[in-house]
């Protein structure tokens, strides 16, 4: 119950969040995502389309997100790297 | 001994077939167990002992008339020493289950084996309550009785969703696949919901859908066709003028901010809700630019429909209306953003919606150019143009400073405002997006 | 050019058996009470004064007799106007009605017309409770050989009895006992109307609403309520419920996709119900959604006021049927 949640872990949640609140992804785009590749231009997302996703993913990471954090969410790897240190710290 | 007789099961008749029977010889049957599935001239029946007993021989093959009357098996009666108690007819309970294995059950009746089908329920994964493990009737009803449902409503078919006739035509006619468009929560696909699918636009002349389509069948051929001709219509009947107007947006990215810190992720500001309440407003004061040209004349609207230019994944674009934009605060006109995209998005327009804008705003967002210069939809005789936010060097009091701007584009009918009007229209626009506190 | 007329629904009717009184000598009026007293509802005031005892007659109280003797006029070559005070005591003449007038064109192989006129008032709403609030115009509409009509506007009162003399079979008129006190213009030279055709009150987009008589004015406050809510109901009148006008409520219904038929009759068995299976029957693959009924509650008609009203069928109710063929919940 106390084990640090694991990259993997964020990363399905990160994945899980873009799939739920961008209808009309197919999962090769999801499927291709490199850990790099910056996600509002790779996947296409508006600013409409990249706040949902950012509602969805606090909501099931169980994380608070500020909008001082949006640029941690540029990428997958980074989305994956802010998740773990958010969800580490909370207690 | 006891006989089981044929029933007479109407009054006029004599005769009936024995179909199938339920029980074998050596089953304990009590009273109200079914023995057997006769067939009068109407239907197929099951038929009740009337007794408690043992079945001793069966007297009658399947498919053979008997008489009314006549002894079609026997019975032997149950001795003193254990009278069982006779069950209440048609009792759901279930009552002792033979612990015969699965393949040695016997078959269930052909009624209930149709209604088990009806019902979509699997007799396999019943447990029979019948003699011998036999599944019943009342067992498939229970079975196939979903869980506790709320209300009571029409309900759905095996099968889920419902379409009206005239969805169905118009999926026919629009080259919509049905199978494809998901149901809102009652169940029922209305033509709204085809034509939102379709991504077409209702045209606003009296007669109903675009007209019976030949060629493509394809939805997404579909729309670009209908995009196609509605902006060769407007490019040909349309005298447009552009005017550009490029904007300060710091005062907005300020006020944003500040909001946006008190606010969870779910009700956040976009800069986008305030060039669209900013250009409501505008819309509502300066008279010209919000209406429809028809009959050779402006129709001028009092209330603003604003239409929003939405880009749809795969391809195709769909410009819903946010109804009384002008009424609308920035946080409402927020939510209303949100809703409206992610329904264009999922194909969950309505009809309203398609049909109602008075002047439509386009904004390209983050990703895109820096200005368009657009395509008025008729009978619309405005578009607004947004495009990408930039940071760019600017004179503040004298001095270069960076700010954030974007360029501000009007498309207008020449035939119902001049250049002067239209300035006037991007000059409210740009007056409101530098008192955002206003807004 | 002479000026529209400020009138009510009772004066129109009025004027329009002085102009048949004038205009054709075979035309009298005859009923309970609508000479001395001038007409329970005030309709044939001052006509015994202008006309006569023998043009405006007053009947004993037998509607079995008067209605009979009218035929009879009929048959022998009068324009007999016949007034049974309600709906309600036509049942006492619904054999001469229905065995005698409806039937005698067919069953004399056309040699005997009966061009007789019978008007009667109808409908709820006064607390008369139930054995005098009935709204039967849909029983009358089942029998083949009557026309019925049930005027709810001014221009329908003013013009429909001429109209309705004319024709040379029996017409019965439907005056809903709520719209006699309702005022409003007549052009000067109104008279005489189509009696053959619905009309098309308000015209919309998004649903059909088809009524008659005296529950117009709710289905058109219906309508206004829809409009706040955005729903763009178009209001269908039905004017004539024998012979039907199915056309224009088809061609509303094609345009629309939805329907709603407003009765203040009990629905089972209804006016409503015949609309209804019409529009199915003509316009199945146009409906966006079933056909809905606002009728009267299944009950006699309750004595107490709040029974009463909200036994019949209201704006609410109206608006929410729209409200449900448009997939909307109830408000």
């Amino acid at each position: 119950m106390n084990a640090p949640p694991s990259t993997s872990e964020d990363r399905q949640l990160t994945v899980d969040a873009l799939r739920r609140a961008v209808p009309g992804l197919v999962p090769e785009d999801l499927d291709d995502l490199a850990d790099a590749d910056p996600l509002r231009e790779r996947l296409e997302l508006d600013s409409l389309d990249f706040l949902a996703f950012a509602e969805t993913l606090a909501a099931t990471a169980r994380v608070r997100i500020d909008e001082t954090d949006y640029p941690d969410l540029a990428t997958l790897g980074s989305c994956v790297a802010f998740l773990h240190r958010r969800r580490a710290s909370t207690p | 001994m006891a006989e089981f007789t044929m029933p007479s099961l109407g009054a006029d008749m004599d005769e009936g077939t024995l179909l199938e029977w339920c029980v074998s010889p050596g089953d304990t049957v009590r009273r109200g167990d079914i023995m057997a599935v006769v067939d009068t001239s109407k239907a197929a029946v099951e038929v009740e002992s009337f007794r408690d007993g043992v079945v001793d021989t069966l007297l009658v093959e399947p498919g053979t008339c008997v008489a009314v009357g006549a002894p079609m098996a026997t019975l032997t009666e149950p001795d003193d020493t254990a009278p069982p108690a006779p069950s209440p007819a048609g009792s759901p309970k279930p009552r002792t289950v033979d612990p015969l294995p699965p393949e040695e059950h016997p078959r269930p009746a052909p009624p209930v084996r149709h209604l088990a089908h009806e019902l979509g329920v699997d007799l396999a994964t019943i447990t029979g309550s019948g003699p011998g493990g036999r599944v019943t009737r009342d067992d498939v009803v229970q079975a196939g009785r979903p869980a506790a449902q709320p209300e009571p409503t029409r309900a759905a078919p095996a099968g889920g969703t419902r379409i009206t006739p005239y969805a169905r035509r118009l999926a026919a006619e629009l080259g919509v696949d049905l199978v494809g468009i998901t149901a809102p929560a009652d169940g029922v696909v209305r033509a709204a919901d085809v034509r939102s699918a379709a991504g077409v636009r209702r045209s606003q002349a009296p007669s109903e859908a675009p007209g019976p389509s030949k060629a493509a069948t394809e939805r997404h051929a579909r729309m670009r066709a209908t995009i196609a001709s509605v902006m060769t219509r407007s490019a040909r009947e349309i005298p447009h003028y552009h005017l550009t107007w490029t904007v300060d947006l710091h005062a907005v990215h300020d006020a944003m901010t500040r909001r946006n810190r008190d606010l969870p992720v779910d009700r956040r500001l976009v800069p986008a809700a305030y060039l669209l309440r900013a250009t409501a407003l505008a819309a509502a004061e300066v008279p010209g630019l919000n209406g429809f040209w028809s009959e050779g004349r402006l129709d001028q609207q009092s209330t603003v429909h604003l239409g929003i230019a939405v880009s749809l994944r795969g391809g195709g674009l769909v410009a819903p209306a946010i109804h009384d934009a002008a009424t609308l605060t920035t946080d409402q006109l927020m939510s209303a953003l949100r809703d409206v995209v992610e329904r264009a998005r999922r194909g969950r327009l309505r009809d309203a919606e398609l049909r109602d804008p008075t002047i439509t705003v386009t904004n390209l967002g983050d990703l895109g150019a820096e200005s368009v210069h657009g395509v008025i939809y008729p009978p619309q005789v405005a578009l607004v143009g947004f495009g990408r936010i930039v940071e760019r060097p600017w004179a503040v009091d004298g001095l270069i400073g960076v700010r954030p701007v974007t360029t501000m584009t009007l498309a207008a009918d020449h035939r119902a405002t001049d250049g002067f009007v239209g300035s006037r229209f991007l000059a409210a626009i740009d007056h409101h997006l530098q008192r955002p506190e206003d807004l | 050019m002479s000026k529209p007329i400020e009138t009510t629904y009772r004066e129109a009717l009025r004027e329009a058996l002085r102009e048949a009184l004038r205009k054709d000598e075979r035309v009298f009026l005859m009923g309970e009470d609508v000479g001395r007293y001038g007409g329970c509802f005030a309709v044939s005031l001052g006509l015994l004064e202008e006309f006569g005892p023998e043009r405006v007659r007053d009947t004993p109280l037998s509607e079995l007799a008067f209605v009979g003797a009218g035929i009879g006029a009929a048959l022998g070559g009068m324009r007999p106007v016949v007034e049974i005070m309600t709906v309600n005591f036509s049942l006492l003449a619904l054999d001469p009605i229905v065995n005698t007038a409806a039937a005698l064109l067919h069953m004399s192989g056309g040699q005997f017309a009966v061009p007789i006129v019978i008007r009667m008032t109808t409908g709820a709403g006064r607390q008369l409770a139930a054995q005098h609030s009935h709204s039967l115009e849909g029983w009358y509409a089942h029998i083949p050989g009557l026309r019925v009509l049930a005027p709810a506007t001014l221009e329908d009162a003013r013009g429909m009895l001429w109209s309705a003399l004319e024709d040379p079979d029996p017409v019965l008129l439907f005056e809903h006992s709520s719209l006699y006190g309702t005022s409003g213009t007549l052009p000067a030279g109104a008279g005489a109307v189509d009696i053959d055709h619905a009309a098309v009150r308000r015209p919309g987009t998004d649903v059909t609403l088809v009524t008659y008589g005296g529950t117009l004015s709710t289905t058109l406050a219906a309508a206004d309520r829809l409009a706040e809510d955005g729903v763009d109901a178009e209001v269908v009148d039905l004017r004539t419920l024998r012979p039907l006008d199915q056309d224009t409520v088809l061609d509303s219904v094609r345009r629309t996709h939805r329907a709603v038929v407003i009765d203040e009759g009990w629905r089972s068995g209804s006016l409503s119900a015949e609309v209804s299976a019409r529009i199915t029957e003509n316009a199945f693959f146009d409906l966006d959604a079933p056909v809905e009924r606002v009728c009267t509650t299944e009950t006699p008609i309750p004595y107490a006021r709040h029974l009463e009203l909200a036994a019949l069928p209201s704006p609410e109710a109206v608006a929410n049927a729209a409200l449900r063929t448009m997939g909307k919940t109830d408000g």
